[in-house]
């Protein structure tokens, strides 16, 4: 006889709903989205659920189990209390269409108010790997939206309009810090991005999926070298004297 | 019928994956008016996952790489069954789509005086690769959707388009629905970019995602489109067997390219056995030749031996892998094991970081210390739409195809790496083309009625609540594929599986939608896709038949050898009054000044080890 599961998923849409038990046929090294896809296939065709390459490479099936942020298909049901329901909600931050699926377009919006990577007109493009390994672990970034998803700012205090979120700071960061980029962002950063905001709680760093110091590595750079251009009195003072 | 709305464009590009975004950004950036929709959100299509690189002979590591190599590897990888046209283009273009990506804010990995460093893959002669870590094709995407985003193209996510509109004999919009809401929508176009992957849903076992429906194919033959080498289904050699919910997942090749070896459960390196004839002097003879290639290359050496066996091409490899499961010298969960635990853990973690995460978390496996389970698994249609090779033009006026969608570039087996590169270089020539059609094109004038009969078709589910579930067709569907035409096939095989996919033909027309509303109902949307997935199962299966040889990925048990009858022709097939037609088309003659380049590659000495 195959182990049975019971789950607890959240069914319904903008006008409302409620959590809805199911019960899973469990198999060794099963993820919960394994579980999601079992209920489609045989219990509730209609289930909303997104997804795409069940490989933690495209951050579809962001999701909160059990209360935690996660990706859905790297969450092991053996990882989970057996003793309870396994929980499954949609993402609070964002508002939702239907079941698991939210309407994430807002990070969209996000992201073309972000000025592209525009190249120095006449660099040489070569450098060192150890110039661009921080560049590339911003570059890992799956777009899960799971940092903004727990980024008490959004969550909490909705400061959707004038937030541009943990995501959209690793994303700044990243074009800050390549090499052959030579656009000016750091106006937008201090005016525009809200980093000001951010406490430094770590939240986003700690549900991401890929493992990126988003909170070390690219937000307080991006809030020092803010600081350093808009808030240093000798900076500023030397800045005038030799019009730089 | 119930409301619409409507959206016009000069070029209406479906699909988002690397050659959709290609095309759309090219079509735009020569002043068509540029519409590109999606199934998922932006950046979650199928190429995210790709994760060896992508091949250009930029000659960076390897500095007697050039065009000339890479179109001779990509022609006998494909066996001559190429589009040589194609196959040139792309040799010749590659490297420019590199640094355009780079130009563009790619980041790629260096080789040690800071140029894009390369890596050796199976088929490619020198190390050819451009990559970032195991993560190529997340690299590229960001890239391309970034630059896009910017340049003012119109972008519908989450939509998906059922139906091709055509005026006359000419291509005149699309028709679709939001996944969202249910609701429907028209795209007027002058002209329509086809870039929607591939078919891979077909198939139990696969490392193709929900949308690999096959969608693009399955369209453009109802609009009257041939479709050619269709019968030519790759199976990637390593993906992962266990656990069961993860079987055919994507082991990238980049495992093999920087090392790894592949052994049956009695500890053989069996690869070397496996090698053709026809290229064994191109690979190591022995394990110790192997190995010394592996530390030369992690050295930075240039290398004094050949390359190990592990590096043949994906056909082979996935025969060899399949063969050895089934005379019982297989690992325990049904598959081969790879390893590459002999390295340096570090490396390891630097080289393949996705590949570790992946096997440590889902597999239980710590891959810097024990061997992966792995085995074939469907990965990529090397047949698709037949296009014109300068311009992506289909046989119907107005209707374009690039990356897999498309048919002729990999002709008879795809050269892992080349993927990726057909998307930059098919995606911009596919734009180009497009918009330059798009010029001289009539406005768009799609026909009320066929827009009308398009709704009906796509709201007919809801008519049958009690009707069959689309998920136990699918599912059966993908049973018979995988049993009857897969890796090994046999005319009483394929005709088995012809006469299932007859049924499930029938059983499709009973479809229904037991639960929910047109809000976001995954189960109307696949009872929607099977109708595409019978349509390519069917033409897989008919070409399957009808080459009665084994060549590149099509491998027939009841005709073991090629024939030269058939390494002089394409299989085409087409919607001929309601029925699938198959028949044999004289391939493109290859220029003698193009022979010559291909003739004059030598292939390498063998080299003994000291």
């Amino acid at each position: 006889m195959p182990e049975q599961r019971s789950f607890r998923v959240f069914r319904g849409d903008a006008g409302g709903g409620q959590m809805k038990e199911y019960t899973v046929e469990t198999g060794p090294g099963m993820v919960v989205l394994d579980a999601v896809h079992q209920i489609q296939a045989t219990q509730a065709p209609d289930l909303a659920v997104r997804w795409n390459c069940k490989a933690a490479k495209c951050g579809s099936c962001s999701a909160e189990v059990n209360g935690k942020p996660k990706l859905m298909c790297k969450t092991r049901l053996d990882d989970l209390p057996a003793d309870r329901p396994v929980e499954v909600r949609p993402m609070r931050t964002f508002p939702l269409i239907k079941d698991l699926v939210t309407d994430v377009s807002w990070n969209y919006e996000v992201n073309k108010k972000i000025p592209p990577f525009t190249p120095k007109p006449n660099g040489e493009w070569r450098w060192m790997q150890e110039d661009v390994d921080r560049v590339q672990e911003f570059r890992k970034c799956i777009e899960c939206f799971l940092c903004q998803n727990v980024c008490h700012v959004l969550r909490e205090h909705q400061k959707q309009p004038e937030f541009f979120g943990p995501r959209f700071f690793v994303r700044l960061a990243a074009l800050e810090m390549h090499p052959m980029d030579a656009a000016d962002r750091l106006d937008l950063t201090h005016r525009q991005s809200g980093v000001g905001y951010c406490n430094i709680t770590k939240c986003c760093t700690e549900v991401c999926p890929e493992d990126i110091h988003i909170t070390d590595n690219a937000i307080i750079p991006l809030k020092e070298r803010v600081v350093d251009r808009f808030y240093d009195p000798v900076r500023r003072l030397l800045r005038k004297l030799f019009r730089r | 019928m119930d409301k619409y709305e409507t959206h016009e464009s000069d070029v209406l590009v479906i699909g988002a994956g690397g050659a959709g975004l290609r095309a759309a950004i090219e079509s735009s950036a020569q002043g068509a008016r540029t519409a590109l929709v999606c199934k998922s959100l932006l950046g979650k299509a199928h190429t995210v996952m790709a994760e060896g690189g992508i091949a250009a002979a930029l000659a960076n590591v390897d500095a007697e790489d050039d065009w000339r190599v890479h179109f001779h590897d990509t022609m006998a990888g494909g066996k001559m069954l190429n589009n040589w046209r194609m196959a040139e283009l792309h040799a010749k273009e590659a490297p420019d789509r590199v640094y355009e990506l780079e130009r563009w804010g790619a980041v790629f990995d260096r080789t040690g005086d800071g140029k894009i460093l390369q890596r050796a893959f199976g088929g490619h002669r020198y190390k050819r690769l451009s990559h970032v870590g195991d993560r190529t094709g997340l690299e590229m995407i960001r890239t391309l959707q970034d630059k896009g985003v910017h340049q003012g193209i119109d972008i519908y996510m989450e939509c998906t388009i059922t139906r091709l509109l055509k005026d006359g004999d000419r291509i005149t919009g699309a028709f679709g629905y939001w996944r969202e809401s249910g609701r429907y929508v028209v795209f007027k176009s002058k002209a329509v970019v086809l870039a929607t992957g591939g078919i891979g849903k077909s198939y139990k076992i696969t490392s193709n995602s929900w949308e690999y429906t096959g969608d693009g194919h399955a369209m453009a033959y109802e609009a009257g489109a041939e479709l050619i080498d269709m019968e030519f289904v790759q199976f990637h050699p390593t993906g992962m067997v266990w656990p069961p919910g993860v079987r055919g997942l994507l082991v990238t090749e980049a495992v093999r390219g920087e090392g790894g070896i592949l052994r049956n459960s009695k500890g053989e390196r069996f690869m070397f056995k496996y090698l053709p004839e026809a290229n064994k002097k191109d690979f190591a003879e022995s394990d110790e030749e192997a190995r010394r290639w592996v530390d030369e290359v992690l050295a930075g050496k240039k290398p004094t031996v050949r390359r190990p066996p592990e590096l043949s091409t994906r056909d082979n490899v996935a025969r060899s892998i399949y063969t050895e499961v089934k005379e019982g010298r297989g690992s325990p969960h049904g598959g081969v094991f790879l390893d590459i635990s002999y390295q340096p853990a570090e490396r390891v973690k630097k080289k393949l970081p996705s590949m570790y995460h992946q096997f440590l978390e889902l597999a239980d496996v710590d891959i810097t210390k024990e061997p992966m389970e792995v085995g074939p698994t469907c990965h990529y249609s090397m047949g698709g739409v037949r296009v014109d090779a300068d311009s992506g033009a289909s046989t119907v006026p107005g209707l374009f195809a690039c990356g897999e969608v498309s048919g002729g570039m990999h002709g008879g087996n795809r050269l892992g790496g080349n993927s990726l590169s057909d998307l930059v270089v098919f995606g911009r020539r596919a734009g180009l083309g497009a918009a330059d059609y798009a010029k001289s094109a009539p406005s768009p004038r799609p026909d009320g009625r066929e827009i009308e009969e398009a709704a009906s078709i796509v709201s007919a589910p809801f008519d049958r609540p009690d009707g069959e579930s689309p998920y136990d067709i699918q599912r059966d569907l993908q049973t018979a594929m995988s049993e009857f035409v897969g890796i090994f096939r046999t005319e009483a095989d394929l005709e088995e599986g012809l006469r299932r996919i007859e049924t499930l033909k029938a059983r499709a027309k009973t479809v229904g939608v037991a639960e929910g509303t047109r809000l976001y109902n995954p189960g109307w949307h696949l009872a929607l896709d099977l109708k595409n997935l019978l349509i390519v199962s069917e033409a897989i299966a008919r070409a399957a038949l009808l080459r009665k040889e084994s060549r590149g990925a099509h491998s027939r048990l009841d005709h073991p050898k090629t024939d030269s009858h058939f390494g002089k022709v394409n299989l085409a097939v087409r919607n001929v009054g309601e029925r699938m037609e198959v028949r044999e088309t004289p391939l493109l003659e290859m220029p003698a000044e193009l022979k010559k380049v291909y003739d004059e590659v030598e292939t390498p000495k063998a080299v003994k080890v000291p």
